[in-house]
């Protein structure tokens, strides 16, 4: 299985509200998820550009591909661990 | 901080941009949309209903702005005239930490509480083991009699089920000086000859009813609407806290306006010879210890709450003065800003005239976010001049003591240990340390759990930036082969 791919995006606004905390996955990922995820840090992916009510929807994480919107630890590696049930199953 | 983002502090840096937003558009004139645009008509809400959730945004919006929420005078002062006020005012807010009343939980009393997942067993042992016969069965379950209860947690410890918990009141529990209490509505109330500035409080509030005074608007008003040098002096902290290289950061900021940046890490440097040298001093006449002063809220703690340990707290000056000193004996016209994550530099600098404000790294991102700088994409720049190793690991627990021992090397006889985090424990300890002695004679103490990178005013993981302080620490030239 190939392995998932965590774009963090670490634009300033992003990183300021919270992405730098999701980054606890870098060093520190739960057990289950260690070998299955490769994680980048992104330069601004623009989200913050696009919503309405401006810096209040990040910090911005796609997971293959699929935006999460205010992402904090939990809602990341509950993302991830759809994708892997998912696909083993 | 050690507290993961939730939605109380995510809510306070998005405050902070706002203000940095509606101070950018047209000053303030749109001032009082902040609470309506946080939480929009038809959006989730967090407390009772939205609007006390907007009237309590815009008490912290007050506290933003530098005044406190217990200082309003007519309920129907616009956040809009509070931004004029702020504008206007020449120094910066009285330094302190309050609590929003209307805020405040009236958290009850910290109490033991037996949950549904009792048994009702027939061992008994929370009844047997009360010391004080607080515990019944009723109706086939252990019930704790408030009255009697001393909170000593013996059932708790001996419930085979676990059935028996604790309800902290999380800012008492956090404070490590008592200086947070109930008045007799339950509301919580800090008292500012206590208050040691730590920010314990401020992080552990789930209603996010405590707030402090930012100097945020004072330091806008300069970097835009007036000619002055604007200096930002970066502590040693600040490695991590924002995203790119430290060198991207300097050119960031002077996009939103500083027209130098600093590293208090050269400060630092500073601090290492002379406590080095202050220690070896001190040895030779036969002191027994000495503990560093560089942590603030251990400086006014050690005033206030260990007076015992007071006597051997150090003489040297913390980093910011040096680096303040260096800065303004060449620009004395210049406004000097420390940038940190301490709360406690407050009131650090208002002993300092070489300090004029001081920010944290979350008012600094807030800048950066309303200001549009992409760190990211910056140029990096060359501080003018460089620190060294041992200054570099300030941040981080046993950083200071490391850096002095460097220093002192077969000097003095050094026994070095560390403090990190000043708990309700720790106190005690250090008092032992004083009037019983201990076996060893340089103390470090940090008010924060993991040192500087774990401060109030952080914005990144405090492990990840510990490790790139590390890395940071490694490409620096050592202080020894520079003296």
């Amino acid at each position: 299985m190939d392995k998932i791919k965590v774009k963090i995006c670490c634009g300033t606004s992003c990183f300021v509200m919270g992405a730098s905390q999701i980054q606890v996955l870098e060093f520190e990922p739960p057990a289950d998820i260690k070998d299955k995820i490769e994680i980048e840090e992104s330069r601004c992916l623009n989200y913050c550009h696009n919503t309405a009510a401006k810096y209040n929807h990040g910090p911005f994480v796609e997971v293959n591909g699929e935006l999460i919107e205010e992402a904090n630890f939990e809602k990341v590696v509950n993302k991830i661990r759809e994708i892997i049930n998912g696909t083993i199953k | 901080m050690l507290t993961p983002k939730n939605n109380a502090n995510q809510m306070r840096t998005r405050i902070l941009v706002k203000i940095v937003e509606k101070f950018l558009q047209n000053r303030f004139a749109e001032a009082d949309r902040i609470p309506l645009e946080l939480r929009p008509k038809g959006e989730p809400f967090n407390r009772c209903c939205i609007y006390k959730d907007r009237a309590i945004l815009k008490y912290r919006c007050m506290a933003g702005m530098g005044f406190a929420p217990e200082d309003e005078t007519d309920e129907l002062t616009t956040l809009k005239e509070y931004g004029q006020m702020a504008m206007e005012r020449k120094s910066h807010a009285d330094n302190k930490l309050s609590v929003i009343t209307d805020a405040c939980s009236a958290c009850v009393k910290s109490r033991y509480m037996v949950t549904d997942a009792c048994r009702g067993c027939f061992a008994q042992p929370c009844q047997v083991n009360c010391p004080k016969q607080a515990i019944s069965i009723i109706g086939g379950r252990s019930h704790i009699d408030e009255t009697k209860c001393i909170a000593c947690g013996r059932c708790q410890d001996v419930c085979p089920y676990h059935a028996v918990i604790r309800i902290p009141i999380p800012c008492e529990e956090a404070c490590p000086v008592g200086a947070i209490s109930k008045d007799e509505h339950g509301k919580e109330h800090i008292d500012p000859d206590k208050c040691i500035f730590c920010g314990k409080c401020l992080h552990s509030c789930p209603f996010g009813a405590v707030v402090e005074m930012s100097q945020i608007v004072n330091v806008l008003k300069l970097l835009h609407d007036s000619d002055k040098k604007v200096v930002a002096m970066l502590a040693p902290a600040v490695i991590g806290q924002f995203p790119g290289t430290i060198n991207q950061l300097i050119s960031a900021l002077k996009k939103i306006g500083f027209s130098d940046v600093v590293e208090v890490a050269v400060g630092a440097d500073i601090t290492t010879q002379n406590e080095a040298a202050e220690f070896i001093e001190k040895m030779a006449s036969g002191e027994k210890m000495m503990t560093t002063s560089c942590c603030p809220a251990y400086y006014k703690a050690a005033e206030v709450h260990i007076p015992e340990i007071k006597q051997f707290v150090s003489h040297t000056q913390p980093p910011m003065y040096y680096t303040a000193e260096l800065l303004k004996k060449e620009h004395p016209d210049c406004i000097a800003v420390f940038v940190g994550p301490c709360l406690a530099k407050r009131i650090e600098a208002e002993r300092n005239p070489n300090v004029d404000y001081v920010l944290t790294f979350e008012e600094i991102g807030a800048m950066l976010v309303a200001g549009g700088v992409q760190v990211m994409e910056c140029e990096p720049e060359d501080f003018t001049q460089i620190s060294c190793a041992q200054g570099r690991r300030f941040p981080v627990s046993g950083g200071v003591a490391g850096a002095v021992a460097s220093l002192v090397e077969g000097k003095a006889e050094y026994k070095p240990t560390a403090i990190n985090g000043l708990s309700k424990a720790n106190i005690k300890l250090l008092q032992q340390y004083a009037t019983k002695g201990c076996d060893f004679n340089m103390i470090e103490v940090m008010t924060c759990e993991g040192g500087c990178v774990a401060g109030p005013g952080c914005i990144a993981l405090a492990k990840k930036a510990a490790i790139m302080v590390e890395n940071y620490v490694k490409n620096a030239p050592d202080l020894k082969e520079k003296a």
